[in-house]
C-alpha cells in the first residue's frame, strides 16, 4: 500500500477542513443572516464546485496562480516558491473545491436557529460576535460537524483537481487517488485494489462515525 | 417600514413614577413591533426614541443604537430560553455571578438550576426568563405578551406573581398585551394602541372608566358602545336617547353625536321596574341569551339597542333568566360615559 500518498491525503484533507472552517463560517453566518438583495449570486458561486467539472475549476485555479497571475506573482515573491505542483497549491485547490460541502450545511444550521434566541442575547448587551460563539454555534454544532466531515471526506478522495493543479509528485502532490490511478496504469492491479479498499474503508468510517455523532448530539440539545 | 405596516405613535411614558406601563390593543395593532423599535431589533423609518437624558433613534441626526447598548431586555412571547444550556447558565448569561445567584433564590429557582429549559414548565420558564432579564440590570424591561404561551389557569397564578417580579427589580417596565385582565393587573399605566397609534395614555383605571373614543372603548373591553344623541343638558347632567330609551350621565361636555359607553358589569337586571331606588336609568328589555362564564354569566338582552350584562351565576338562578324573558336592565348614571362618536370626532376640533 502507498503510505507516504495516504498520509499526504490525510494531511491534504485535515489542512483543507481546518481552513475551510476558518472561512466558511463567516460565509455561512453571512449567508444565514443578511438580507442583502444579491446574495443569491455568491450563493451560486458558492455551489459551482457542485456542478463544475474538476478540470474546468482545476485549469482556472492552474490559471489563477500560476507564476504569471498576480497571486502567483505575489506568493513567488513573499515565499520564493510557486504554488503550482506544489502541497500549498493543491491546498488552495481543494479549498475551492470542497467550499460548498462545508458552507452549505453550516450555513443551513445557522438558518434553522430561533433568530429569537439571537434576538434575546444581543438585548441581554451580549456583542454579535460573542453571540454567535455562545448561541449559534453551539446550537448549530452538528450541522457544523457534518460541514467538517463532509469537506474531510471529499477531500480525501478527490481526483481530477489534484490532476490539473498538483500533477504526480511522489510526497509532494500524489495523493491516494492519484496513487490508485497510478497503479492502475502500470497494472499493478494487487495495489490498486489495497488502496481502493482501504479508502472505502476509511469514508465509511468517517460518515458512519458522522452520523452516529449527529444522533447522540441532537439528543442532547433537541431543538424544541 | 418594508413591510408596508404604518406605525406612527408619539408618546411619552412617565417611567419613572409608573413602573409598569401595559402597551394594550387589539391583534394587528402594532404593539410588538412598537416593542421592537424600542429594543433596537428593527429601525424605524424616522422619528426619535429617547430614554431618559440619552436618544436611542434619531432618524434626522442617523442615531441608531443597537440592542446591545441600550439596555433594553426584551421578554419574548415564548421565553426564548436558550435550549442548550441549564437555567443557571441562562439567568447568569449576560450577568455577574452573584446577581443571577441572588436573583435565582428570591424567584425561587435555585433547585431548578441544573434543568434544561425543556424540562420546565411554563410559568417557570417565565420566571427564568424574568429573572435572566432582571439578571443583566436592563434599564428597561420590555415583555411580549408574557402570558399568552401558558394555559388560561396558569395565567391567573402567575400574572400576580410576574407583577411582583417586575416591582422586585426597579427596572422600568413596558408590557404588550391584548388582555385586558391582564392590563389591569399588571399595569400602572396604560397606552392604547388602534391600528398603529397612539390612541390614549394614562393611568390604568383612568383609561378604562373614560375611554377617549369609541375605538379605545371597544379595545378596551368596553362592551356596550351605543350610539347616541344628546336630548337635554340639566344640573351638570345630560339625558341621552340610546335607541328608543332615554339615559342620565354625568355632563363630560360633549356635543354633537356621541357614543354612551358602559362596561358589562356595570349593568344590573330585575325582574320589576324599580320605583324608588336612587338609579335613574332604567331600560327594559328581553333576554336574548344567557352564557355561563365560571362564577359569572354573560346576558345579552335587546332593549331596543342591543345590550350586554355581567352579572353572577347566583342572580342568573335567582331571577330565573332565560331567553324570552322581560328583564329591566339598570345602569348607575356614573357607570354611562359618553365619548365623541369615532367618525365625527375629528370635525369637533
Amino acid at each position: 500500500m502507498d503510505w507516504q500518498a495516504i498520509w499526504l491525503s490525510v494531511r491534504l484533507a485535515v489542512s483543507t477542513t481546518v481552513i475551510l472552517l476558518a472561512v466558511g463560517m463567516p460565509l455561512a453566518y453571512w449567508l444565514a443572516f443578511s438580507p442583502h438583495r444579491w446574495k443569491f449570486l455568491v450563493e451560486a458561486v458558492v455551489a459551482l464546485p457542485l456542478v463544475l467539472p474538476p478540470t474546468v475549476l482545476g485549469f482556472y485555479v492552474l490559471l489563477a496562480i500560476g507564476p504569471r497571475s498576480p497571486v502567483g506573482a505575489l506568493y513567488g515573491r513573499l515565499t520564493g516558491g510557486m504554488l503550482p505542483f506544489s502541497f500549498q497549491g493543491l491546498l488552495v485547490a481543494s479549498v475551492l473545491y470542497s467550499l460548498p460541502f462545508t458552507v452549505q450545511p453550516v450555513a443551513a444550521a445557522f438558518a434553522a436557529v430561533d433568530r429569537k434566541l439571537v434576538e434575546a442575547s444581543w438585548c441581554l448587551g451580549v456583542s454579535r460576535m460573542a453571540t454567535f460563539r455562545r448561541v449559534i454555534v453551539p446550537l448549530a454544532l452538528p450541522g457544523i460537524a457534518t460541514g467538517a466531515i463532509l469537506s474531510f471526506a471529499h477531500t480525501m478522495g478527490e481526483f481530477g483537481v489534484v490532476l490539473m493543479v498538483g500533477g504526480n509528485i511522489a510526497g509532494v502532490t500524489r495523493t491516494v487517488s492519484i496513487s490508485i490511478y497510478d497503479q492502475v496504469q502500470g497494472l499493478n492491479y494487487a495495489a490498486a485494489a489495497e488502496t481502493s479498499l482501504f479508502l472505502v474503508a476509511v469514508s465509511f468510517t468517517v460518515l458512519a462515525l458522522t452520523y452516529a455523532l449527529q444522533r447522540r448530539v441532537w439528543a442532547i440539545w433537541p431543538m424544541s | 417600514m418594508a413591510s408596508g405596516f404604518e406605525l406612527d405613535a408619539e408618546l411619552r411614558l412617565p417611567l419613572d413614577e409608573s413602573p409598569v406601563t401595559v402597551l394594550f390593543g387589539p391583534s394587528g395593532s402594532g404593539k410588538t413591533t412598537l416593542l421592537r423599535l424600542l429594543a433596537g431589533l428593527d429601525r424605524p423609518d424616522d422619528g426619535a426614541i429617547r430614554f431618559r437624558d440619552g436618544t436611542w433613534y434619531d432618524g434626522g441626526r442617523g442615531i441608531c443604537l443597537p440592542p446591545q447598548q441600550r439596555r433594553a431586555v426584551f421578554l419574548f412571547q415564548d421565553c426564548a430560553l436558550f435550549p442548550h444550556l441549564t437555567v443557571a447558565a441562562n439567568v447568569e448569561y449576560a450577568a455577574r455571578r452573584e446577581t443571577a445567584r441572588r436573583l435565582m433564590g428570591v424567584f425561587g429557582l435555585a433547585e431548578l438550576a441544573d434543568r434544561f429549559p425543556r424540562e420546565l414548565s411554563g410559568g417557570q420558564q417565565q420566571r427564568v426568563a424574568v429573572a435572566r432579564a432582571l439578571a443583566a440590570e436592563p434599564a428597561l424591561l420590555l415583555l411580549d405578551e408574557p402570558l399568552s404561551s401558558l394555559d388560561a389557569a396558569a395565567r391567573a397564578r402567575i400574572r400576580q406573581d410576574l407583577r411582583r417580579m417586575l416591582l422586585s427589580g426597579g427596572v422600568p417596565s413596558i408590557v404588550v398585551t391584548h388582555d385586558r385582565m391582564e392590563a389591569v393587573a399588571l399595569g400602572d399605566w396604560m397606552a392604547v394602541m388602534v391600528g398603529g397609534r397612539i390612541r390614549q395614555a394614562g393611568p390604568v383605571q383612568d383609561v378604562f372608566r373614560h375611554p377617549a373614543d369609541a375605538q379605545v372603548a371597544e379595545s378596551v373591553g368596553v362592551e356596550n358602545v351605543l350610539p347616541a344623541q344628546i336630548v337635554s343638558h340639566h344640573s351638570g347632567l345630560l339625558t341621552v336617547e340610546v335607541g328608543t330609551a332615554q339615559l342620565q350621565c354625568v355632563d363630560s361636555g360633549e356635543t354633537g353625536p356621541v357614543v354612551a359607553c358602559i362596561r358589562a358589569e356595570d349593568v344590573a337586571l330585575t325582574r320589576d321596574s324599580p320605583q324608588d331606588s336612587s338609579v335613574r336609568n332604567r331600560l327594559p328589555g328581553r333576554v336574548l341569551s344567557v352564557i355561563p362564564e365560571g362564577p359569572l354569566a354573560r346576558v345579552e338582552m335587546d332593549c331596543g339597542v342591543p345590550l350586554v350584562a355581567v352579572i353572577t351565576a347566583q342572580s342568573v338562578d335567582e331571577l330565573q333568566l332565560k331567553p324570552g324573558d322581560d328583564v329591566c336592565a339598570v345602569v348607575k348614571t356614573t357607570a354611562v360615559h359618553l365619548t365623541a362618536a369615532p367618525y365625527f370626532s375629528r370635525q369637533r376640533t
